[in-house]
């Protein structure tokens, strides 16, 4: 059921961003947008990050796309609602973008990831324990703090209940990582949260929109020499 | 999601990106092109939310795709704002009447 469903999703996320480069209207280019946009959320949703894909829904397919819309809606008049390529153009674009994504998925899927994952976590391990023969500590504490790690750690959110984590993260507070672990010496341990990174986008959001506004502010329109 | 590996999200969102590449590059329609950015994000979205999952990241990737979220709702404020700007100027969105600082 899973399968199918990943299938179907993907199969019309794809097929609706092939659209959007294939159609020359942009009214329906923005259609096929909302298609393609709404399934990648539900993509998100598959992949246990429910907060990731309501934010999906709400933000892009509510607000971007409907500004986007708005775009089209004030500059689409008459003769600009379709501006062509010509077809010599598409031919070119088309055997460019069929090598791109052979070069890129060429290039990912000759990448064994799940090997890579293993080699990473025995490195991490192996680093550890380096760690704690240099300072003295046993392997027993080591196992019990690893077994610590795994109850409490991200695997236990995998139904998808990352709304909490997610939010507590972005306030710089890392209990998805911290609960449960103790650092070397048996003190908390403290991994490092996004309070900085929130701040600074949340301010980079208010100058972008006083910015936007004060761009398109209705000025008195610059008159047409040959009008 | 038995069956469902991180080769088939890393494809779908390699598709994703060249058909926001292509978007982006053959479109002359300003509004066009800031579709195809849209779906370049979004394909980079798939791929940190499926490494999220998939890798070790953990919680970081996810993170990580909401600023990106977050960012792109930002540009295309701006973008839209410099198109409506450029229409009230010019009467077209053509870009490639926006030839000014042609040498």
């Amino acid at each position: 059921m899973g399968a199918f469903l990943f299938y179907l999703y993907a199969i019309i996320a794809c097929g609706a961003a092939i659209a959007v480069v294939l159609n020359q209207n942009v009214v329906r280019m923005a259609f096929w947008l909302v298609v393609s946009l709404s399934s990648v959320s539900f993509l998100f949703f598959m992949l246990d990050a429910d907060f990731v894909g309501a934010t999906q829904l709400l933000i892009y397919v509510g607000g971007t796309v409907v500004l986007l819309i708005f775009g089209v809606m004030l500059t689409s008049s008459g003769p600009y609602k379709t501006i062509k390529s010509s077809p010599a153009e598409l031919v070119q674009s088309c055997i460019i973008g069929l090598a791109f994504l052979a070069l890129i998925s060429s290039t990912v899927f000759s990448v064994d990831w799940e090997a890579n994952e293993r080699r990473l976590a025995e490195f991490e391990h192996e680093a550890a324990h380096i760690h704690d023969h240099e300072h003295g500590v046993g392997h027993a504490d080591h196992h019990h703090r690893e077994d610590h790690s795994v109850a409490y750690g991200y695997n236990a959110e995998k139904e998808g209940n990352t709304t909490r984590s997610l939010g507590t993260a972005l306030l710089g507070v890392r209990f998805d990582k911290d609960l449960g672990t103790t650092g070397h010496h048996g003190e908390a341990k403290l991994s490092t949260g996004y309070l900085l990174p929130f701040e600074i986008v949340s301010v980079h959001l208010l100058v972008v929109l006083i910015g936007a506004a004060y761009l398109a502010r209705a000025k008195r329109r610059v008159e047409i020499q040959d009008a | 999601m038995d069956g469902i590996s991180l080769n088939l999200f890393l494809g779908v969102g390699a598709l994703l990106f060249v058909c926001g590449v292509l978007c982006m590059t053959t479109k002359r329609n300003a509004i066009g092109v800031l579709m195809g950015v849209e779906l370049v994000l979004n394909g980079a979205n798939i791929n940190l939310v499926a490494f999220s999952k998939y890798g070790t990241l953990g919680l970081d990737g996810q993170i990580m795709s909401l600023f990106v979220i977050v960012l792109a709702a930002a540009e295309a404020a701006v973008a839209l704002a410099i198109v409506l700007s450029f229409y009230n100027n010019h009467r077209t969105v053509d870009v490639d009447q926006a030839s000014e600082l042609n040498g």
